[in-house]
């Protein structure tokens, strides 16, 4: 039984600058995503992976085309109603780990769902808690980012991705500073997550050993899908 | 504002204590400059209100002038008017309004007075003197006679008079000589001067003497009323509204101190203002600081409010997040710096006990409230450019995703 798509793109565009230097970044791109798949995004550099996860992810506007999410519009959503939207059923992962130095394990894990409640509660305490516990870290909930590794704070962002119980995690090259070790165990974490609490993954790479534990690969060549 | 913003503003606050400290001991500057410029401003206006009016009385309480009214005033009729000399003026009943002068808000002293000219004669020499005679126990009311005096003392016996010490050295006198004074009504009599009094105002040296009203009263042939009733206000500076209540519940003539002091107050006004253009100066400062520090503070953490951003983190966030951090270090910062300047003033002497050659900072004046809310507000003020710009940071551009 095909499961209902949780993600629907069609005809995608998107052009960077105006006239002859006009870039066109991303060509013509059709996609759906079912609810808890995992799905890697392969391609060269500058194939337009990164671009598409951003605009997916609601941090830019595509040129033309449509996409919806969940049933929401999101090419013609306003401002305000992308980030409601980003913060309820959305989670990022990034190469870089990007968290806020300033705040401890627990607090980075927290900080999506406090932005949007504007208040860190117990319930959300609670939850970090077990997702720390479930990357591994939770000897290190009161640590901050400089005095873990490059792989245990990467851990803590997959775990901040997961706080608001995401539909979909938009990963961008996760493990691409990470050692195969580290690269592994983040892979693994993953995988668990996705089988056990169901949110679908988009991980843009270009490792092969990363497409190989994804279920579905997506290929993208110069901006066009070329394999789905 | 919610409780998240709140956190976090504390936390980049104490992420950083070195910067902070420093962005705070630069507001602290900034207030304990507005501080002491309010209270050497404030102090220097009470320094030289009181030299002013110290010896001088707030209020005069005269008969009002006797000009003849004009019953048929025809356009095109010529009027002659001539001022009705025929009769002294005196206020002549004057002991019923004593308690109501004495019970107007305001008022601390009342000293009704017989005031004439006079000639004191010694041997060959005359001098042109004023003569000011007081009630028992009134003699300091207005001027501190009793705390002026040099010598002998400030007993005033029906023969006995106060001289100012000008006028002492200038006829040779000392206490216990006797001198001759006739007065303009062309009485004359002899009496002892009991002391010699120095005032520090040249006129009154040289020209004032004190004597006992009864005996004044004989002397000037006044035999009901009295010249004029002196008045001494606090503060001082509310005389001019007092004297319009006691003008119209007397019905008497009332000059207050500021209408012959303009120069002063102009003076003084100049004064606030310059001190109101360094105080504005103190506050641009505090400004100007506080913005750039701001700004500085969200280039450098241009990633972190990226992936804020990124994360679901409104706009409205971030801006209340760095709005909140500038508005804590300027009131944090104003609460040291007065607390600082209160430090340092405390030690510091009244304006009333100051010395010549010393500053006269009125600790009082310091306006050190105002001081904090205006310099909390500035901070707020100022943070509000850089917040709203953080609030504009592209999550992509920041993150480089």
């Amino acid at each position: 039984m095909t499961k209902a798509p949780i993600l629907t793109v069609t005809g995608l565009t998107k052009d960077f600058g105006e006239g002859d230097t006009q870039t066109h970044v991303l060509k013509d791109i059709n996609l759906a995503m079912e609810a808890g798949e995992m799905a890697a995004l392969l391609g060269p550099s500058g194939s337009g992976k990164s671009t598409l996860l951003t605009i997916l992810g609601t941090l830019m506007r595509a040129s033309g085309g449509a996409y919806d999410m969940l049933g929401v519009d999101l090419m013609h959503a306003s401002e305000a109603q992308r980030t409601e939207f980003r913060s309820q059923n959305l989670g990022f992962v990034f190469q870089f780990h990007h968290l806020l130095p300033d705040l401890s394990a627990l607090e980075n894990v927290m900080m999506p769902a406090a932005c949007a409640a504007g208040r860190e509660t117990a319930s959300m305490r609670q939850r970090a808690s077990e997702l720390l516990d479930a990357v591994g870290l939770s000897d290190r909930r009161d640590f901050r980012p400089a005095a873990m590794s490059g792989g245990q704070r990467q851990r803590v962002a997959v775990a901040r991705a997961l706080i608001n119980n995401p539909v979909l995690v938009l990963a961008d090259e996760p493990t691409g500073n990470l050692d195969r070790e580290s690269a592994d165990h983040v892979m693994d974490l993953v995988r668990t997550i996705n089988e056990t609490m169901g949110s679908s993954f988009l991980i843009s790479t270009h490792d092969e050993h990363i497409a190989a534990r994804c279920q579905r690969r997506i290929e993208l060549l110069d901006g066009r899908i070329v394999r789905s | 504002m919610t409780p998240y913003a709140v956190k976090l503003a504390f936390r980049h606050l104490f992420s950083h204590p070195g910067q902070t400290a420093l962005l705070m001991s630069g507001v602290a500057l900034g207030v304990s400059v507005f501080i002491f410029m309010s209270a050497l401003i404030g102090g220097l206006a009470t320094l030289l209100t009181l030299r002013t009016v110290g010896s001088i009385p707030h209020i005069v309480l005269e008969m009002p002038d006797r000009d003849p009214a004009v019953l048929n005033a025809n356009p095109g009729a010529q009027v002659v008017l001539q001022k009705d000399l025929s009769r002294r003026d005196q206020i002549a009943i004057w002991q019923p309004m004593i308690p109501i002068i004495e019970k107007t808000a305001g008022v601390i002293a009342v000293s009704p007075q017989i005031r004439g000219s006079a000639f004191v004669v010694r041997g060959q020499a005359v001098s042109p003197v004023g003569v000011i005679g007081t009630m028992a126990g009134k003699l300091s009311d207005i001027a501190n006679i009793d705390a002026a005096i040099v010598a002998g003392s400030g007993s005033l016996p029906a023969d006995g008079i106060l001289i100012g010490s000008v006028l002492a050295r200038d006829l040779g006198l000392r206490v216990g000589q006797v001198v001759e004074l006739t007065s303009d009504r062309g009485r004359s009599r002899s009496f002892r001067i009991g002391g010699v009094f120095t005032l520090g105002i040249a006129s009154a040296d040289r020209q004032s003497i004190y004597m006992n009203f009864t005996t004044a009263r004989a002397l000037f042939d006044l035999t009901t009323g009295v010249s004029r009733i002196e008045i001494k206000v606090r503060p001082a500076t509310d005389a001019a509204s007092i004297a319009e209540r006691l003008r119209r519940s007397t019905g008497l003539k009332a000059t207050a101190w500021t209408e012959d002091n303009q120069q002063l107050f102009e003076g003084l006004d100049a004064q606030a203002r310059t001190g109101t253009i360094i105080k504005a100066f103190s506050l641009v400062t505090i400004i100007v600081g506080i913005a750039s520090a701001m700004l500085l503070s969200i280039v450098r953490r241009q990633a972190e409010i990226g992936i804020m951003r990124a994360m679901g983190a409104s706009r409205g966030l971030v801006i209340s997040i760095y709005v909140l951090e500038g508005t804590l270090i300027g009131f944090i910062g104003a609460i040291i710096g007065a607390l600082a300047a209160w430090l340092a003033l405390l030690p510091l002497p009244p304006v009333s006990a100051v010395q010549s050659g010393g500053l006269p900072i009125d600790q009082t004046q310091g306006d050190f409230l105002l001081a904090i809310a205006l310099t909390t507000l500035a901070a707020m003020l100022a943070s509000i450019l850089p917040a709203r710009r953080a609030a504009r940071i592209d999550p992509v551009e920041a993150i480089g995703a």
